[in-house]
């Protein structure tokens, strides 16, 4: 098949899919495709896509590939709608997902004894979320739940996958170096008007 | 005393800690033991004077530090001092807070991912709560159970007459009626339900059979959200058992 034609297919479900579409995915929408070519495909339609003076972007998301729009246009997008439903996690619940991200599997007393308080409330809501889900028990007395990251997690903060994080030991940098290094990994930033948002707290 | 009202919310004694250490420059890997735990005890004090509840987990860390300087003043015994050296206080809580530090600042970081992603729009255009879910029903308390009924009433047209009313909706009837609807339909609204009734008499009777079913476990009573319409649903772990009950109420 010629390349514009994977090209072609390959973005139109892109547009389709509202969840990231995986390699495996997209190959079996194809039989005599090789996987080079297809990659090829992908890479062609996302360096198009990625360049600052599009609307819309390719992100790699929770191990696929996702359409969306470009941060930059945020500000303007907002003025369609006249209230934008934003959830923010809290700070205890940002810690605390942290914590569970870097040390998954783990109990909820093992994440306590880090953080030095209750965290019963905040693994209730990042359940409730999504963002975290059950991964088997312990096998010590008691038989503890632990707790690991979704795939969902991934996509709510734009992960390409865990390995995309930057090392824990990164953290122990001097906050000025710390926030360039978080700017380098964070990619644009847009503006926040804080108008017109809902704020959940944890 | 002199205190400035500006009230930090700490998230736990860990989090207190780093901002006595950030707040005056101090050297975390050389914490000044004495002037910490002094600030420390201090902020403790504050807390009591605004009558907020001082957790455990705050005086455990309190206790440390006075276990830490206490041993400071002590004159020191060269051969326990070996000893000891693998459980000092001090180390341990320098390795607790060095290890709660690295994970406060990842959530700075993931907190910089969210604020990207919350520019970002994605298909379907409604973040991430709907994002292919099935709707999600939290349990409703009784508090909005009751909220629901006493609209219910107050939704009720005003009777213009007196009239003595035989006990003409039972509540065993009213029971009866449910668990017949909810063999033919999954779910049903409370509003629904109340609104089928023709006066205050049948509210309540149908208002009580509902609670006396959620009692027995029969059904559960659900929303989509907080002040969202309540749903009475069979409890799907009771299903099998048997449906006629109405014989329990007398007991």
């Amino acid at each position: 098949m010629e390349q514009n034609e994977i090209k072609k297919i390959v973005e139109a479900a892109f547009f389709v899919s509202e969840k990231p579409l995986t390699f495996k995915q997209l190959s079996c929408l194809f039989e005599d495709v090789e996987s080079g070519q297809l990659r090829t495909a992908i890479k062609g339609l996302m360096d198009t896509y990625n360049q600052q003076d599009r609307g819309i972007n390719i992100f790699e998301v929770a191990g696929g590939y996702q359409v969306s729009t470009n941060p930059e246009c945020a500000r303007y997008l907002e003025k369609l709608y006249k209230t934008r439903k934003v959830f923010r996690l809290s700070s205890p619940a940002l810690e605390t997902l942290a914590i569970i991200t870097y040390k998954q599997p783990i109990t909820r007393s093992e994440v306590e004894f880090i953080r030095g308080v209750n965290v019963d409330g905040v693994i209730r809501t990042l359940l409730e979320r999504g963002l975290i889900k059950s991964k088997g028990k312990k096998k010590i007395p008691g038989k503890p739940v632990m707790y690991g990251t979704t795939d969902d997690f991934l996509q709510y903060f734009g992960l390409k996958s865990l390995s995309d994080l930057p090392e824990l030991e990164k953290f122990h940098l001097p906050e000025a170096n710390l926030e360039l290094a978080i700017k380098n990994d964070a990619g644009i930033q847009g503006k926040d008007n804080g108008q017109d948002e809902y704020f959940e707290t944890a | 005393m002199n205190y400035k009202i500006k009230l930090e919310i700490f998230e736990g004694p860990l989090d207190l800690l780093l901002y006595l250490i950030k707040k005056d420059h101090l050297n975390i890997y050389d914490i000044p033991i004495a002037q910490v735990t002094t600030q420390y005890m201090q902020y403790l004090e504050l807390m009591q004077l605004l009558d907020l509840d001082i957790a455990g987990e705050f005086l455990v860390i309190a206790a440390t530090l006075m276990q830490i300087k206490s041993k400071i003043l002590l004159p020191v015994d060269e051969i326990i001092t070996e000893q000891q050296e693998e459980d000092d206080p001090k180390e341990e809580l320098l390795k607790k807070l060095l290890e709660y530090k690295k994970f406060k600042q990842a959530a700075v970081f993931f907190e910089s991912k969210e604020n990207v992603q919350r520019n970002i729009f994605k298909r379907p255009n409604s973040h991430f709560e709907a994002q292919g879910k099935e709707e999600v029903f939290f349990e409703t308390n009784l508090f909005d159970l009751l909220n629901a009924f006493s609209k219910a009433l107050k939704n009720m047209p005003k009777d213009v007459f007196r009239e003595v009313l035989r006990d003409e909706f039972s509540i065993e009837g009213k029971i009866h009626d449910l668990l017949h609807i909810l063999l033919k339909k999954i779910k049903i609204s409370l509003d629904e339900l109340f609104r089928a009734a023709k006066n205050k008499t049948e509210i309540i009777a149908t208002f009580l059979a509902v609670l006396e079913l959620i009692r027995q476990k029969e059904i559960i009573i659900t929303q989509t959200g907080l002040f969202k319409e309540i749903f009475v649903m069979l409890n799907q772990e009771r299903i099998t058992a048997p449906l006629f009950l109405s014989a329990n109420m007398g007991s």
